[in-house]
């Protein structure tokens, strides 16, 4: 049977525990789904936090001090604000103050309509990408969650993680599109990639020939030679993700990519406004229709 | 030593006769430390005074009798100083050269220079490090405290830091989990310069009684920190608040006049009734002379590099 990202998830985390003498810390790990599905259903290995957050980061970042390599849970994004302080001061930090890595496996879950509302809605890596030495992926499918996994598990740095419950049914790989007819480059992140490639496919339909770059590491960002020179053979990008379009993660990565290829690229996000709990009032993920939209406008 | 019952006092919570009970051998090892860290501490004045030193500075000064007595029954555990932290650093056997170093920005300091006077560390000693930000040792402590190891935490934090909502957090958590974790509070009775009773109106070790933890409210006598560190490293989690006092400035060298009591002085006084007062006195002048042929030799190096 195929795997999902649910799975493997829970699979290398079962590993983890058993092989390796790790540690999943969370609030709510054993509440009803165990995480969607993404944590074992087991209570050794398991450390249930109370509802501690601020706290709750540090105890992950004293329990990474130890060599357990704790994977961290937060079962909403919106938990990284007050868990951030631990993780930007200190685990991101450890290793060029100290000396000494600090590896905590920062699991950040998005979430979005379904009447999550104001504050539970969305991903917030841009924020982390802000901060020095914490290295950010967004793992979409069950080959990147494992290539995100072997880093972390082979290094002794922190990682953030932000994933979105978009993929955790998702068991197929995502490889890039690239065409000789393409007149644009999308670059896409996060749950946005979904979406990306839902617009990439139509306009296709239309005539609108794309490329479609999928981006798993964040930060550090280093474009790959194919996705720079697919950029300066069409002439046009645009970056798209689900976090904040302002001081976000897409015009952040637009710009190093026009300092690396000397090509305008574009960027959308999410809108500048709360999303409310009922659809009409949502702000999601750039949708298929936003990104055409986009689209359409820079190449006519 | 009578008990008094006003915590802004030298013998808040005094036990009679416990140095007087203490072997010389004990007493004059205790000292060996308060005397380490005087010494240094007062050297690393001198140091900012002269410019060598040029980092933001937290010193310890008038405060040294709580890692001192903490130490005396703390070997083993892992440590996560606050801030504050010289004395916790040399108390607990902390590389003193790489303690210079730091504070002059060497790349062979503790921190490699990055982090001058509060990231100071020594994981040989199990002296875990300080990020610079109020408290934020203490949930990482409850985080080693956590990881099932035979090891036992010993965590300093100040009366300010007490106050931030994740070492609550953390106090609550240690009680509710019964971690093998040790805090203590070093209350200067100070924020920066405001008074506690300008900040909040409850008392750190209720608070940690009402979490669970069993806890001692307590002045910074020597004797009586090291019989409390002693009888609560068996009978973990628990929490000292310890009532000190801070010689000089939150940050840097300066001073606003005498301290509400001279903790070193009265020790000193408390030797030398003791019969120790030559052997107390041998060890200030080779603390002082260790200290200064450390200092020169560091700064030599950094001039000539």
């Amino acid at each position: 049977m195929a795997r999902t990202v649910a799975d493997t998830i829970r699979e290398l985390t079962r590993a983890h525990i058993a092989d390796n003498n790790g540690v999943v810390m969370g609030q709510c790990l054993s509440a009803v789904g165990w995480v969607q599905n993404t944590v074992p259903a087991q209570a050794e290995g398991m450390v249930e936090l109370p509802m501690t957050d601020v706290a709750g980061a540090g105890f992950a970042v004293g329990m990474a001090l130890t060599g357990r390599r704790p994977i961290f849970v937060l079962r909403f994004q919106s938990f990284l604000w007050l868990n951030a302080s631990p993780l930007v001061n200190y685990a991101a930090k450890s290793k060029s103050m100290f000396g000494y890595g600090c590896p905590v496996f920062v699991r950040a879950i998005a979430a979005e309509g379904s009447g999550t509302g104001p504050v539970h809605s969305h991903s917030f890596h841009s924020i982390f990408m802000h901060a020095p030495e914490l290295p950010v992926a967004a793992p979409m499918t069950p080959g990147e969650y494992e290539s995100v996994w072997d880093h972390f598990i082979t290094h002794d740095d922190p990682v953030l993680v932000s994933e979105h419950r978009a993929s955790y049914k998702t068991e197929r790989e995502l490889p890039d599109i690239i065409r000789e007819d393409a007149v644009l480059t999308v670059f896409a992140m996060g749950s946005a990639r979904f979406t990306a490639l839902q617009a990439v496919e139509r306009l296709a339909a239309q005539g609108i020939a794309c490329n479609l770059i999928h981006l798993v590491w964040l930060k550090p960002f280093a474009p790959s030679p194919q996705a720079l020179a697919a950029l300066r053979a069409c002439g046009r990008g645009l970056v798209v993700d689900a976090t904040y379009q302002t001081c976000g993660a897409a015009r952040s990565i637009a710009y190093d990519l026009m300092e690396a290829s000397g090509i305008m690229v574009h960027a959308i996000g999410l809108e500048d406004r709360s999303p409310g709990a009922y659809p009409h009032l949502e702000n999601p993920t750039p949708s298929p229709e936003r990104i055409i939209a986009k689209v359409a406008e820079m190449v006519t | 030593m009578t008990h008094s019952s006003s915590p802004r006092t030298p013998n808040f919570g005094a036990i009679p006769g416990l140095a007087e009970r203490a072997t010389p051998e004990f007493s004059l090892a205790l000292f060996r430390r308060m005397a380490l860290t005087r010494a240094f501490e007062t050297r690393a004045r001198q140091a900012q005074a002269d410019q060598d030193v040029r980092t933001l500075i937290y010193l310890c000064l008038g405060e040294e009798a709580i890692s001192a007595g903490i130490s005396m029954h703390a070997e083993g555990a892992w440590v996560l100083g606050q801030h504050r932290g010289h004395g916790t650093y040399l108390s607990f056997g902390g590389n003193m050269e790489r303690l210079i170093d730091e504070l002059l920005g060497m790349p062979s300091g503790c921190s490699s220079g990055m982090g001058g006077s509060p990231p100071i560390h020594d994981m040989e000693k199990g002296i875990v490090g300080h990020s610079g930000l109020i408290g934020d040792q203490v949930p990482v402590a409850v985080g080693m405290a956590m990881a099932g190891e035979a090891r036992k935490v010993v965590t300093f934090f100040g009366d300010g830091a007490a106050e931030e909502d994740y070492v609550l957090a953390s106090l609550g958590t240690a009680a509710s989990r019964k971690l093998p974790i040790l805090f203590v509070c070093e209350d200067n009775d100070l924020s920066v310069l405001t008074p506690t009773r300008d900040r909040r109106g409850w008392d750190l070790a209720q608070v940690a009684r009402g979490f669970g933890l069993e806890a001692v409210d307590i002045a910074d006598d020597p004797w009586l920190v090291a019989h409390w560190a002693e009888t609560l490293m068996v009978r973990l989690p628990a929490l000292i608040n310890v009532r000190t006092c801070r010689d000089v400035w939150h940050v840097g060298i300066g001073s606003d006049g005498a301290p509400e009591w001279n903790r070193f002085d009265l020790v000193r006084e408390k030797l030398a009734a003791l019969g120790l007062g030559e052997q107390a006195a041998r060890i200030e002048a080779e603390a002082r002379d260790l200290v200064e042929a450390k200092w020169q030799e560091r700064l030599r190096i950094r001039s000539a590099s």
